[in-house]
């Protein structure tokens, strides 16, 4: 048996934009491929990347906006097809990558656990019997009976990371979700990827926040314009990071504190 | 060696060319969302408004109202017996057909930020919609046996066959669905188009007025018109309480199935890029 659940062999992501961004409409189209303006630009996410992880480590992804953060984590759950190179995973995944992914707010938050869970590839069965457990995870109470569109932000989002991480899978996956709720539910949040990480569960996560990349990840992996700048113990590549970043700023400032959290919950 | 073998392994090579057989798999092993996905798209629906259920049944019947006075009464076609039979028995299926192929845009477009985060057939869309738009369209059906019964319109046994033209009607709207949304992803003003071209279809197709008002030279336009033959299948059983013609039926399933094919193969091809227009 392979020791190592994700393992990234020369990862190349390339595609193609029309130099102006997506063209929209068809009528744009027509006219510049009948008048011969067409520009295209090539946009490198990802370029080369390698690494391996061992199973049942927890490797936080750090690097600036655009660095192909999300990029990995969309190649490791194949949403994205490399464009170079092989990505394999070894181990059951729980594929999704960021919060709220499929909410619907018309409905209730049990008509979303069971949706969400089909969507996570689990049965209604399956779905039902963890009913309880997510509701009280998420102290969403009676409330788990009105449409979610009656919700607090913090109670979405809470909804969302409960159903999120009750899953048995041996791969997570998770792109921003550190940073969920207020300070006492960060901490719970904190407590149930400590639970993963000693049933042996392999995480691949990616935030914004430093401060919490180190406290939750053994492993870091920094990501510098699509290309690995280092890997290794966590606390050392976020020195390493911040100390570029004050170089490059010319002072040394909070990176952690950089940009809000896009949960992606849109209806 | 028995725990490597247990280990599902997921390889996301560059090399990698996904088949049909393997997207087909893929659907199939997501039949669970499939379902949720229909379930979802009907409760949405009717959940909120109370009249949202019975909408459906409602605007046939203003519909009806309103076309009978107009043709019936107004513009007189001759030799139509029970007009809003005549009409409504195609129109249902007309109205599945532009309603499902209109929604699968939407629908992929809307999806678009679940597709970027989590791993699903893509065409799961496109399939999820028009499941939907036929379980909205046997519920239309309940308005029209309601007029025929009014109307004292004969309804004959030959009404078992709709189920037959649900699902041809169904395969080539499915087709349609596939080649507009993809393309939908690409050009937001696809939409528009289509829903200007849709106007144009209702009128090449003899679904307001009968056949015999068309004149001699514009007739084949209608008959090479697809929608014709597939209509017919699904008013011939219901207003001639007579099973549709060999020939109707042939030209319904050869023009299903090469819908299907080339819808399925235009979004295969187009969806490799769909994640950067999304």
């Amino acid at each position: 048996m392979n020791a190592f659940s994700i393992e990234f062999e020369d990862v190349a992501l390339e595609y193609r934009l029309s130099s102006e961004g997506a063209i929209s409409t068809f009528k744009e189209w027509a006219i510049r491929k009948l008048t011969r303006r067409m520009e295209y630009r090539r946009v490198r996410a990802l370029d080369g990347v390698s690494f391996k992880l061992e199973a049942g480590r927890t490797l936080g992804v750090v690097g600036h906006n655009g660095a192909g953060k999300s990029t990995l984590l969309r190649v490791a759950a194949g949403i994205l097809q490399p464009s170079r190179g092989i990505a394999t995973m070894r181990g059951s995944m729980a594929p999704i990558i960021e919060l709220g992914t499929g909410f619907e707010f018309e409905l209730t938050g049990r008509e979303n656990i069971l949706f969400n869970g089909a969507l996570l590839g689990r049965s209604r069965a399956d779905m039902k019997a963890r009913i309880d457990d997510i509701v009280d995870f998420a102290e969403l109470g009676e409330f788990i009976d009105s449409p979610i569109r009656t919700y607090s932000t913090g109670m979405v989002v809470r909804l969302a990371f409960a159903i999120a991480t009750t899953v048995d899978a041996d791969i997570l996956l998770l792109d921003e979700v550190l940073s969920v709720g207020d300070q006492r539910f960060q901490k719970k949040c904190n407590e149930r990827i400590a639970q993963f990480r000693e049933k042996g569960v392999t995480i691949l996560l990616v935030s914004h926040d430093l401060e919490a990349i180190g406290k939750t990840c053994e492993l870091a992996l920094w990501l510098d314009h699509g290309r690995v700048r280092g890997m290794g113990p966590a606390r050392e590549i976020i020195e390493d990071y911040r100390d570029w970043v004050a170089q490059v700023n010319g002072t040394r400032m909070d990176v952690g504190a950089d940009s809000s959290p896009d949960f992606g919950i849109h209806a | 060696m028995s725990e490597a073998a247990l280990q599902p392994v997921f390889v996301n090579d560059a090399k990698h060319r996904v088949k049909t057989l393997e997207e087909l798999r893929d659907l199939a092993a997501h039949a669970h969302l499939l379902q949720t996905l229909v379930q979802r798209d009907i409760t949405v629906r009717y959940k909120r408004s109370f009249i949202g259920f019975f909408w459906t049944m409602l605007n046939p019947l203003l519909l009806m109202i309103i076309l009978t006075i107009v043709f019936a009464h107004i513009f007189k076609f001759e030799g139509i017996q029970h007009y809003a039979v005549y009409f409504l028995s195609e129109y249902l299926v007309f109205g599945f057909f532009t309603q499902t192929t209109v929604q699968s845009m939407t629908s992929l477009a809307w999806n678009g930020g679940m597709m970027k985060k989590v791993r699903v057939p893509k065409s799961i869309f496109a399939i999820s919609t028009t499941l939907s738009g036929l379980v909205n369209l046997c519920l239309a059906y309940i308005p029209l046996f309601a007029i025929m019964i009014f109307q004292g319109a004969p309804i004959k046994a030959t009404v078992l066959f709709l189920p037959v033209a649900f699902l041809i009607i169904g395969a080539f709207t499915l087709g349609v669905s596939f080649f507009l949304s993809a393309l939908a992803v690409y050009f937001e003003d696809v939409s528009h188009m289509y829903q200007v071209a849709t106007l144009g279809l209702m009128y090449m197709t003899p679904i307001i007025f009968p056949i015999s008002i068309i004149p001699q030279k514009y007739l084949w336009v209608i008959r090479i018109n697809p929608l014709t033959h597939l209509f017919k299948l699904a008013r011939d059983p219901v207003y001639l309480g007579q099973l549709p013609a060999a020939h109707v039926l042939q030209a319904s399933i050869v023009s299903a199935l090469i819908a299907l094919v080339v819808g399925w193969f235009v979004f295969h091809r187009m969806s490799r890029n769909f994640y950067h227009y999304l």
